[in-house]
């Protein structure tokens, strides 16, 4: 129990330490997020969209899709990271320690979404420093939607990175799978004036609650009851994470 | 108890039916160095992933420090340090940090931990550069670091796979004294495999010859050497086999093996030499090339199986790892 608490705390440690020291990795996952949010919140700044409020620029429209990006792109990646260890060797190392599985995983979770969060908040600050106007409890609710994410998020993560081989596929997954599921999405348009295919496939991608839950809270815009979007995170939430779990404990070094 | 550990029948085949160990049984003595000797594929690597909990057996059963290696992992884990073959460090940490989360991962308290990275560092002379990132780390310097790293909880016994593998000749030694070192000082159990018959000479108590997922010997050193006989001629002629045959029936050669040269096993070789050319010269046969030693652990393995033990043809994976080896020192 005690090498249990101790491993958890060793992995979320250990993310945590690596984060701080890369900075450059830091810059390289806010520079996407970042260009998104001054090229089109301050390019369309002109536009009118059906389906936005008119008192809602687009750039306020955007930057909660843009914070669910970070949190995405960040924590998916922590859970994928489990690859590297495996490629470098460090993943044997915990695996033979005494220590359950399972306290792998949380500790992978929690530091992933710990560095998650750090990133998405970052990207909502410069939002606001931007003009986007939040309330203090529309953010509280935030940080609350963005754990849901980022546990989702890296659980999906490991599950991947579980049933992979190498690295080779990682970037084949954030190429067809994490950018077009940001497009895919209600991040960066509204839903209104879509032709019925696509809203099909918009309404299939767990992406769209999730932004429309974010976007709800911040500036109070949404397509979907918020109970709804909750609720679809919260299960997609626990479907990730059990199926990381899972995986992970199948997976041999 | 007696043993620390014991293998009985063990066989793993891996998936698409490879045969990597073969019903392989013997123990290891506390307190000894017990080494694997076998060339690249023998089964080496196999066999330690098995007894340290990686890989579960196909068939047969072993035990480490009492418990069976598949219903007490979590017991064998406790108990067990291991180096793996492959560098299992995370570069992006010091030194220290490595050390610092392992002893959390095997449960030590904070005082322990902190008086044992000391002791562990100091072992190992890495003391002054404990709070250096690893990736400024030399291969060598590495390897010392995953010593002491294997070391932190006090195992009971130590796993180390190819200890030595790609590193250069100096720091090699270094690493042997290490090892002896930590045998002798701390009283650890040791359990190694190497493709480097002097690592297996040096360093065990006793060497199990691996090939082909079988033990083919296994015994002290200077026993194997023994069976060998005091001295080795090996020859090479127009026609071994007709050679061997004749030589078979001369009263002072103990043993000829045919493999890629003519083995003659024999002693006080300095006086048989000429005999040989004069057999050779009865039976008509053409000697071509003739070179006498005293026999090495190499030599018993070829005299177990007929081939020298040189690397068999490298996988991908091997050149792969050599190659990341050969970059990180």
């Amino acid at each position: 129990m005690r090498s249990d608490m101790q491993a958890i705390y060793v992995m979320w440690l250990r993310q945590v330490k690596r984060f701080i020291r890369a900075k450059s990795r830091l810059v390289g996952n806010l520079f996407q997020p970042l260009l998104f949010l001054a090229a089109f919140g301050f390019g369309f700044r002109g536009a009118r969209f059906t389906g936005i409020p008119t008192t809602v620029s687009y750039l306020e429209f955007l930057a909660p899709g843009m914070v669910v990006m970070s949190v995405i792109f960040s924590s998916m990646f922590a859970g994928i990271s489990v690859l590297w260890d495996r490629q470098f060797g460090f993943l044997k190392e915990v695996l033979v320690a005494p220590v359950r599985r399972i306290s792998i995983v949380i500790g992978k979770t929690l530091g992933g979404s710990t560095i998650a969060l750090i990133q998405g908040f970052i990207i909502l600050a410069a939002s606001v420093a931007m003009g986007v106007r939040v309330s203090a409890l529309g953010v509280v609710a935030c940080i609350f939607l963005m754990i849901l994410v980022a546990f989702s998020s890296v659980g999906f993560g490991l599950a991947f990175a579980s049933r992979m081989e190498d690295v080779h596929g990682f970037s084949l997954i954030m190429n067809l799978l994490i950018m077009p599921a940001m497009f895919l999405s209600t991040a960066f348009f509204p839903l209104q004036g879509i032709p019925e295919a696509f809203k099909l496939v918009i309404y299939a991608n767990p992406v769209t609650y999730e932004v429309d839950a974010v976007r709800q809270v911040l500036i109070g815009v949404g397509y979907i009851p918020l109970w709804a979007d909750i609720l679809v995170t919260l299960g997609v939430t626990c479907l990730t994470i059990f199926a990381g779990a899972y995986l992970f404990s199948k997976c041999e070094a | 108890m007696g043993f620390i550990v014991e293998a009985r029948n063990l066989t793993k085949v891996y998936e698409g039916g490879v045969l990597a160990v073969d019903h392989i049984s013997f123990e290891v003595e506390e307190g000894e160095v017990f080494g694997f000797l076998g060339p690249n594929g023998a089964g080496k690597t196999t066999t330690i992933k098995m007894l340290v909990t990686l890989l579960k057996p196909t068939e047969g059963e072993a035990k480490v420090c009492g418990y069976d290696v598949v219903r007490k992992a979590h017991e064998v884990r406790k108990s067990i340090g291991i180096v793996f073959q492959d560098p299992a460090l995370d570069t992006e940490l010091t030194g220290r940090e490595n050390l610092d989360y392992h002893a959390r991962l095997y449960g030590m308290s904070s005082d322990t931990r902190k008086r044992r990275i000391e002791e562990v560092l100091e072992l190992v002379e890495l003391t002054d550069r404990a709070d250096d990132l690893v990736k400024k780390y030399s291969g060598g310097m590495r390897r010392r670091l995953e010593i002491a790293r294997g070391l932190m909880h006090y195992p009971k016994v130590l796993f180390l796979d190819e200890p030595t593998l790609g590193l250069d000749a100096q720091t090699r030694r270094a690493i042997w004294r290490y090892i002896r070192r930590l045998n002798e000082e701390e009283g650890m159990t040791i359990f190694l495999t190497t493709h480097y018959i002097e690592e297996a000479d040096e360093l065990c108590d006793r060497v199990a010859i691996i090939d082909h997922g079988r033990i083919i010997a296994l015994d002290k050193p200077s026993n194997l050497k023994d069976v060998v006989g005091r001295d080795v001629i090996y020859v090479k002629s127009s026609d071994d086999l007709k050679l061997a045959e004749a030589l078979r029936s001369e009263n002072w050669v103990n043993k000829v093996r045919v493999g890629e040269e003519l083995a003659v096993y024999t002693s006080s070789s300095e006086k048989r030499i000429p005999l040989i050319f004069k057999v050779a010269q009865e039976v008509g046969v053409e000697i071509e090339s003739i070179n006498m030693k005293k026999p090495s652990l190499e030599d018993v393995y070829i005299y177990y199986t007929g081939r020298k033990m040189r690397d068999e043809e490298a996988g991908p994976v091997d050149r792969i790892r050599m190659l990341r080896r050969r970059r990180l020192s």
